[in-house]
C-alpha cells in the first residue's frame, strides 16, 4: 500500500476512490478550501461566467450538430428544419447563437479587467498569455461557426477573411486554395469548417485548463494588485466565492435570456436568412460586431498586406504587454496617470473601432478609423513603456486586511 | 470595526436558520435552472415535428400472388403484406391459445371480413432483425410463418411468436382498408 | 474604480447599440407580434394566408413550410387536407421507374410556383422572386419594410425616369423593384367580411408572413416572461444568501 494517496475524506466509498484518484481531494483544495483573496469586486466574477457560458455552448453545439448537416445543399434547409421541426430547436440555435455573442462580451469584460488590474504582470504572464491563445481560439471558432448556417453572410463572411491569407507575396494564394480546398469557398470548405468548428471547442477547454492551472499556481490577483501577505487577506473559495459568482451567473442568465427570448435576431444580421449565393455579393458586408474594432484596423492601412498585419499584430501585441508595461504597480486605481487612458480612452478607443467596422470606408469613417488605430498601438506600445517609468503611483496599501479594514472603518464613519 | 459575532457560522439564532433556508431554497432554484436547460436538449432528441407527420402510405394490393407477400418501408420501419393461403388462415385461426407464447387470436391480427391479408411490421421483436418467409421459397420455420435469420425465432402464419428467443408477436401497424384491394397503413 | 464601471458599461452598450447605415426610411406599423407580450391575430393571419395563396404565391415560393403549419394558424385538419390535396406533389416511384404526380398530403412542403430558380426568373422577366418562409428575417425591420414595399406604389417625382420592365416603389432601396404592384384595394375578397383595403390586405400578409418566419414567436415570448419572471426571483435570494454569508466577513 505504499504510495497510496491517503485521503482524509469519511465515506468510505469516496475515500476508496480518492486514495487511488484524488480528485474529491484536488476539488476540495482547489474550490473548496482554496485561498482567495478577500477584497474581489464584481468584476472578478467573468471568469466563472465564461466557463458557464463555454459549457452551454458546447452542450447546445453538440445537440444542433445532431441535427445539422454539413452540405452546402443542404445546410441552410437543416438550419431551417431544426427552427422549425426539431423540439426546441428554435431555443438551441438561439442559444448557441446568442451565446456566441455572450461569450465574446463575457470574455472582453475579464480581458478589461486583466488590463485595468494589472493582472497580465508577473508573475502571471503566461497565464495572461494563455487567456490570449483562449482568445484566438473563441475568435477561429466563431468565425467559423458563423459559416455553418450558409447563408450570405456565411458565405461571403469565409471569402472575405479566408481571402485575408492572400496578402501575404508568394505563398498567399496557395495557403487561401488550401483553406478552401477548391478555389472558391465550397462545399470542401464548409466540411471542414463544421468539423474544426466541432473540435476547437475541446481545444479550447484544453487551454482554459492550463489557463486555471497557472492561476492556481499563481493565486487570483485582486483590485489592490497587492500581493497576499497571509491567511488574513484571504477565504475560502466555498462558499464566499461559489456564492459570489452564483450572483454573477443569475444576473449573467437574465441578460442572456433577454436576447434569446425577446430580441434573438438583434446581433445577427438579416442577410444569413438568405441562403448563399456565390453569384451575388450583400450590399453591406459586415463581420459580427465582435470582430468590428480588428476588421476597422484591417481596414484603416490602404497596403493589402500591411493591413492584415496590423490586425494580427493588434492581438500579437497582448502578447507581449508582461514587458512592455514597466509599471512597479498593477493596479490602475495606484497609477492616476495612466488610469484615465486604460479605463477611458482605450475603451472609447475600442468602440469607436467597432463603429468604424460597422460602416464603409469613406469620408469620416476612415480619419477615425485611423485615429483610433495609432491611438490602440500608440497605447501598448509607447504609452505604458513610458508611463511605466515616468509616473509617481499613489501608496499602496500594507496588505489586503489592511485596506479593507481602512474601508469599512471610513464607511462607518460616514454613516454616523 | 465591522459588527461581531452576529451571524459567524452557526453561532447566532436566527442567521443559522435564515442562510440555511436561504441556501435550501437557492439549491432548489439551480436544480430547477439545470432541468429546465437540460429538458429542450434532451427533447430535441426525440422524433421532430416533420418525422411524427409523416402520414399514411397506400399499398395496392392487386399485384401480390397467393402465398406471397411484399416488403415495403412506412416510417422508416419495413411492412410484410402477405396474402394468406386459406391452409394458413385456417391453421392460425385454429392454433390453441395454449401453444402461444403471447396469447392473441388471429382474428384480433387482421381486419374482419379480410382474413387473407396479413399486414406485420417486419421488425422481429428479439433484436430487430427482419424475418424471413414474406416471399414464397424463403425459409419459413416449422410453423410456416416466418424464420428470423439471427437467432432462429419462428412465427406462425399470422405472426405469433411460436419459437424463442423473440418474447413477443410481430406487431400489426394500424392501417385501414380502403377498398377491397387498397389498404392505408398509418 | 466606480468610474471605471460605468466607462466599460457604456463602452459595450455603445457598441451593441450602434445605429444600422442608412437605407430607405419606412414608417413603423403597428403590429399583434409586438412586444414582450406580443401574439399573433389568428384573424389576421387566415386572412394574410388568403392573400398569400390568392396572389403572393403565383410567383414566391414557401418552401420551408409544410401544408400542416397551417394548423397553427387555426385552420382546421380537414381545411389543411383539402389545401394540400389542392397541390400537385411528385409521389412514389413505381416497378418502371416512373414517378407518378399525387395529391399533397398535409405533411408536404409547400410546392413552390416554379419547378427551379432559372423557370421563375424567365417567367418574370429575369428577377427572381425570393421564397418567402423566412423573408420577414432577411430584411432590416422586416415586417415594417414590407408593408412600406407593398403600399409604396407611388407616382414617382416629376422628371424620375423609371426604367424599363421596372417599377417605381418609395420603400424599396434604390426604388426601381421589378415586381409590379401585387396588391390593390379589393385584390381579395376576404371571407369573414373584412374590407380589402390595400393597407389591410398588406397588413394581414405582412403578419402571415412574420408568422411563416418565426412560428415559434409566441411559445419563445410566453416562455421567455416565464424564465426571466423565475430568474429575477432567483436572483434575490442567491443576493440575500450572499449577503448573508459575507456578512461575517471583516
Amino acid at each position: 500500500m505504499s504510495g497510496l494517496f491517503k485521503s482524509e475524506i469519511k465515506n468510505p466509498v469516496i475515500n476508496w476512490i480518492d486514495c487511488r484518484l484524488p480528485l474529491f481531494t484536488m476539488m476540495s483544495k482547489e474550490y473548496g478550501s482554496f485561498p482567495t483573496p478577500k477584497n474581489f469586486n464584481y468584476f472578478w466574477n467573468f471568469g466563472a461566467l465564461a466557463m458557464v457560458n463555454l459549457v452551454i455552448m458546447i452542450l447546445t453545439g453538440v445537440f444542433l450538430a445532431m441535427n445539422y448537416t454539413p452540405n452546402t445543399t443542404m445546410a441552410f434547409a437543416s438550419v431551417q428544419h431544426i427552427m422549425r421541426d426539431v423540439n426546441y430547436g428554435w431555443l438551441l440555435r438561439y442559444a448557441h447563437a446568442n451565446g456566441a455573442s455572450m461569450f465574446f462580451i463575457v470574455v472582453y469584460i475579464h480581458i478589461f479587467r486583466g488590463l485595468y488590474y494589472g493582472s497580465y504582470k508577473a508573475p502571471r504572464e503566461l497565464l495572461w498569455q494563455l487567456g490570449v491563445v483562449i482568445m484566438l481560439l473563441m475568435m477561429a471558432t466563431a468565425f467559423m461557426g458563423y459559416v455553418l448556417p450558409w447563408g450570405q453572410m456565411s458565405f461571403w463572411g469565409a471569402k472575405v477573411i479566408t481571402s485575408l491569407f492572400s496578402a501575404f507575396p508568394v505563398v498567399g494564394q496557395p495557403i487561401v486554395t488550401w483553406l478552401w480546398g477548391g478555389f472558391s469557398v465550397d462545399n470542401p470548405t464548409l466540411n471542414r469548417f463544421f468539423s474544426l468548428h466541432y473540435l476547437l471547442p475541446f481545444v479550447l477547454v484544453g487551454v482554459i485548463f492550463l489557463h486555471i492551472v497557472a492561476l492556481h499556481i499563481t493565486g487570483s490577483n485582486n483590485p489592490l494588485g497587492v500581493e497576499v501577505k497571509g491567511p488574513a487577506d484571504t477565504l475560502p473559495f466555498h462558499p464566499y466565492y461559489t456564492v459570489k459568482d452564483s450572483v454573477g451567473i443569475c444576473v449573467f442568465l437574465i441578460v442572456f435570456s433577454v436576447l434569446i427570448f425577446f430580441a434573438p435576431n438583434y446581433l445577427g444580421h438579416v442577410d444569413n436568412y438568405i441562403p448563399a449565393n456565390p453569384l451575388s455579393t450583400p450590399a453591406d458586408i459586415v463581420p459580427e460586431w465582435y470582430f468590428l474594432p480588428f476588421y476597422a484596423i484591417l481596414r484603416s492601412v490602404p497596403n493589402k498586406l500591411l493591413g492584415v498585419l496590423m490586425m494580427f499584430s493588434s492581438i500579437g501585441v497582448l502578447l507581449v504587454i508582461p514587458w512592455l508595461d514597466t509599471s512597479k504597480v498593477r493596479s490602475s486605481r495606484f497609477r492616476p496617470v495612466y488610469r484615465p487612458f486604460v479605463a477611458f480612452v482605450l475603451p472609447i478607443c475600442l468602440v469607436t473601432l467597432g463603429e468604424v467596422g460597422a460602416h464603409s470606408p469613406v469620408g469620416i469613417w476612415v480619419i477615425l478609423g485611423r485615429v483610433a488605430t495609432a491611438y490602440y498601438f500608440f497605447h501598448f506600445l509607447v504609452l505604458m513603456p513610458v508611463l511605466g517609468k515616468l509616473e509617481t503611483t499613489l501608496p499602496l496599501p500594507e496588505s489586503i486586511s489592511e485596506a479593507v479594514l481602512k474601508a469599512k472603518t471610513l464607511k462607518k464613519a460616514e454613516a454616523v | 470595526m465591522a459588527d461581531s459575532s452576529a451571524s459567524v457560522g452557526h453561532s447566532s439564532d436566527d442567521g443559522v436558520t435564515k442562510r440555511d433556508f436561504l441556501a435550501l431554497l437557492a439549491s432548489a432554484g439551480a436544480a430547477v435552472t439545470v432541468g429546465a436547460i437540460a429538458w429542450p436538449l434532451i427533447d430535441s432528441m426525440n422524433p421532430a415535428a416533420d418525422t411524427l407527420a409523416v402520414s399514411a402510405v397506400e399499398v395496392d394490393l392487386k399485384p401480390i400472388l397467393l402465398g406471397s407477400g411484399i416488403t415495403l418501408l412506412w416510417r422508416g420501419q419495413p411492412i410484410f403484406v402477405r396474402y394468406r393461403t386459406p391452409a394458413e388462415i385456417k391453421e392460425a385461426q385454429d392454433t390453441p391459445m395454449a401453444d402461444l407464447i403471447e396469447p392473441q387470436e388471429d382474428s384480433a391480427r387482421v381486419k374482419p371480413g379480410h382474413d387473407q391479408w396479413l399486414v406485420l411490421i417486419a421488425v422481429c421483436t428479439h433484436l430487430g432483425c427482419i424475418p424471413l418467409g414474406n416471399k414464397l421459397g424463403q425459409k419459413r420455420g416449422d410453423w410456416g410463418g416466418y424464420y428470423c435469420p439471427c437467432h432462429g425465432s419462428q412465427y406462425d402464419t399470422s405472426g405469433r411468436v411460436r419459437h424463442g428467443p423473440a418474447p413477443l408477436n410481430l406487431w400489426v401497424p394500424p392501417y385501414a382498408f380502403e377498398s377491397d384491394t387498397k389498404i392505408k397503413i398509418g | 474604480m466606480r468610474i471605471a464601471r460605468i466607462a466599460l458599461m457604456g463602452a459595450l452598450l455603445g457598441a451593441l447599440v450602434h445605429t444600422a447605415p442608412a437605407r430607405a426610411e419606412v414608417a413603423a406599423q403597428s403590429w399583434s407580434f409586438d412586444g414582450p407580450f406580443g401574439t399573433y391575430d389568428r384573424a389576421s393571419l387566415q386572412r394574410g394566408y388568403q392573400v398569400y395563396s390568392e396572389v403572393c404565391s403565383n410567383c414566391h415560393s414557401l418552401k420551408y413550410l409544410s401544408y400542416r403549419n397551417l394548423e397553427d394558424i387555426g385552420l382546421s385538419e380537414t381545411q389543411v387536407k383539402a389545401i394540400a390535396a389542392a397541390a400537385t406533389v411528385p409521389g412514389d416511384m413505381d416497378e418502371n421507374g416512373t414517378v407518378h404526380d399525387r395529391g399533397g398530403l398535409p405533411s408536404d412542403h409547400f410546392q413552390p410556383p416554379f419547378p427551379n430558380d432559372n423557370a421563375a426568373r424567365f417567367a418574370n422577366n429575369g428577377a427572381l422572386p425570393p421564397d418567402q418562409s423566412s423573408l420577414v428575417n432577411a430584411r432590416d425591420d422586416g415586417p415594417d419594410y414590407i408593408y412600406g414595399v407593398l403600399t409604396g406604389y407611388v407616382t414617382p417625382p416629376a422628371g424620375y425616369i423609371v426604367p424599363d420592365g421596372m417599377n417605381y416603389n418609395a420603400a424599396f432601396p434604390g426604388h426601381n423593384i421589378a415586381m409590379p404592384q401585387p396588391l390593390q384595394d379589393d385584390q381579395v375578397t376576404y371571407t369573414d367580411g373584412t374590407k380589402a383595403t390595400l393597407q389591410q390586405e398588406s397588413h394581414d400578409v405582412v403578419t402571415f408572413l412574420t408568422w411563416a418566419a418565426n412560428p415559434e414567436l409566441e411559445q419563445r415570448k410566453r416562455m421567455g416572461v416565464h424564465v426571466i419572471f423565475f430568474l429575477i426571483l432567483l436572483t434575490g435570494v442567491v443576493y440575500a444568501l450572499k449577503r448573508k454569508i459575507w456578512a461575517a466577513v471583516h
